[in-house]
């Protein structure tokens, strides 16, 4: 075991690991919100919304991420390129980059397995409390926003901690489309340093670390929850 | 051009590669499922009865397999793996390259490893969830060692665990396609050979990712069989 090269390689790395916390939150914070419409979706009593939301999850749980991400990348890639008009806008300069194919297909992934997850939590909420709401002459959207989504989240917050560990093992695919998260820096170690096993061992520690980092998080916030619930 | 004369038919065609692709998958799949099967009951025997240094390694050992992205796992056993048969192989006198296992193994053991994390949860959950007093009973009525665990234990367990473990195979058909990143020629690896070749990316990849659909959606109907089947004793749930 040699870890010399970890000074010379020491600030590579570090971006490594600011892209894919970066990955991590921009896909975290987009998936979650499109997975709270999916969620709606697939409860509501408009058939077509319910059977489209129902095929996406499907489709999306049913498909390997990183046959979606290739799908993404090289595929819709090579059609953006084909469009002429698109090299002169400022899109083009989103679209040439690995990154943001990374951010979409990780959202959508996320708002696929996660939005069974608020489905299920937002079927939990008893009947009678947004029934209460709309009592008290609360709006559709009042009721949703106050009671119906805090309520049935603050129930599945040990499940989300659980699935933004599975959004940030996700991640590490962003190497195989050529984005220099903290898997794609070790790639980089290891062909110039020709040393197999250090790199990979090195940042297997560092996801360990940014694991750790998920679940201590979401354990703050599940408490700050259960004390504003027994204020209340 | 059309994609079905771009698939076309025949011993060369990309059509025949995908069949090959396919067919790597389902034995990768079903390789590394049972290998995880059996390092899953190893882990979860560990797990229940060990002392207490076994227990700390077993618990270690899920724990850092599911915290660690599964494609770094992959690409660091597979590398360590192949090295380590290779050498094995060759100390037997088997010259790896001659037989064309030594990828084929790695893969299997590599996705065994990842998904026995899991199964020794699932198995060590389902195992905590007989009650007591069934296996009381049996020994009461003179059943012990494998007959006790062949009759009474497996049957009560296997319910509680179905679930998960139905959960680990649809996992591990999506996570065999991360074999591809170390070169193992299967389903997404001929996708990727025939969309770089051709330069159709978009009508391969999608064209696989309906390939692995429609292995899911096969799976979910024979484990809803399965499921029936198995949990014919057992109270209906509304």
């Amino acid at each position: 075991m040699d870890f010399s090269w970890l000074q010379k390689y020491g600030p590579l790395l570090l971006e490594g690991a600011w892209r894919t916390a970066l990955l991590v939150i921009l896909a975290g914070i987009i998936g979650n919100i499109l997975a709270i419409l999916v969620g709606f979706g697939r409860i509501s009593r408009n058939p077509l919304l319910a059977s489209a939301t129902l095929a996406f999850t499907s489709v999306i749980r049913g498909t390997p991420l990183l046959v979606q991400i290739f799908l993404m990348y090289y595929g819709l890639g090579s059609v953006f390129a084909g469009w002429d008009w698109i090299h002169g806008t400022f899109l083009w300069a989103y679209l040439r980059e690995g990154f943001w194919y990374m951010v979409a297909a990780l959202a959508i992934s996320t708002a696929g397995y996660t939005g069974e997850v608020v489905r299920v939590a937002l079927l939990s909420v008893p009947r009678g409390e947004i029934e209460a709401g709309r009592a008290f002459g609360l709006s559709g959207f009042q009721v949703i926003r106050l009671i119906w989504l805090p309520r049935a989240l603050a129930g599945v917050l040990p499940t989300l901690a659980g699935e933004t560990v599975l959004l940030l093992k996700s991640t590490a695919l962003a190497s195989t489309i050529t984005v220099m998260d903290l898997l794609g820096a070790a790639n980089v170690v290891r062909s110039q340093t020709f040393r197999t096993y250090e790199p990979l061992l090195f940042v297997a520690a560092g996801y360990f670390l940014l694991t750790m980092l998920i679940e201590r998080g979401f354990r703050v916030i599940e408490r700050r929850f259960a004390k504003a619930y027994r204020r209340a | 051009m059309h994609f079905v004369d771009l698939l076309g038919w025949g011993e060369d065609s990309w059509a025949n590669q995908f069949i090959v692709g396919a067919v790597a998958t389902i034995q990768i799949s079903v390789g590394g499922y049972l290998a995880g099967l059996i390092i899953g009951s190893l882990v979860c025997w560990v797990k229940l009865r060990g002392g207490r240094v076994p227990v700390a390694i077993a618990h270690g050992y899920s724990t850092v397999c599911r915290s660690v992205p599964e494609v770094l796992l992959i690409i660091i056993l597979f590398y360590a793996g192949q090295t380590a048969l290779d050498s094995l192989l060759t100390s037997l006198n088997i010259d790896p390259e001659e037989w064309g296992i030594s990828g084929f193994a790695a893969a299997i053991v590599v996705l065994g490893l990842v998904q026995g994390a899991y199964a020794s949860e699932i198995l060590r959950g389902a195992i905590l969830a007989i009650p007591r007093g069934q296996v009381e009973a049996a020994q009461a009525f003179g059943l012990h060692g494998v007959t006790l665990f062949r009759r009474i234990i497996l049957p009560t367990l296997v319910p509680y665990a179905l679930g998960g473990l139905a959960n680990l195979w649809m996992v591990i058909i999506k996570d065999s396609a991360l074999i591809s990143v170390v070169g193992y020629n299967e389903l997404l690896f001929t996708a990727k050979q025939a969309a770089g070749s051709t330069k159709y990316y978009f009508s391969f990849f999608l064209f696989a990712g309906a390939i692995y659909y429609v292995m899911t959606l096969i799976s979910n109907g024979v484990i809803a069989l399965i499921e029936a089947r198995v949990r014919r004793w057992m109270p209906k749930m509304s």
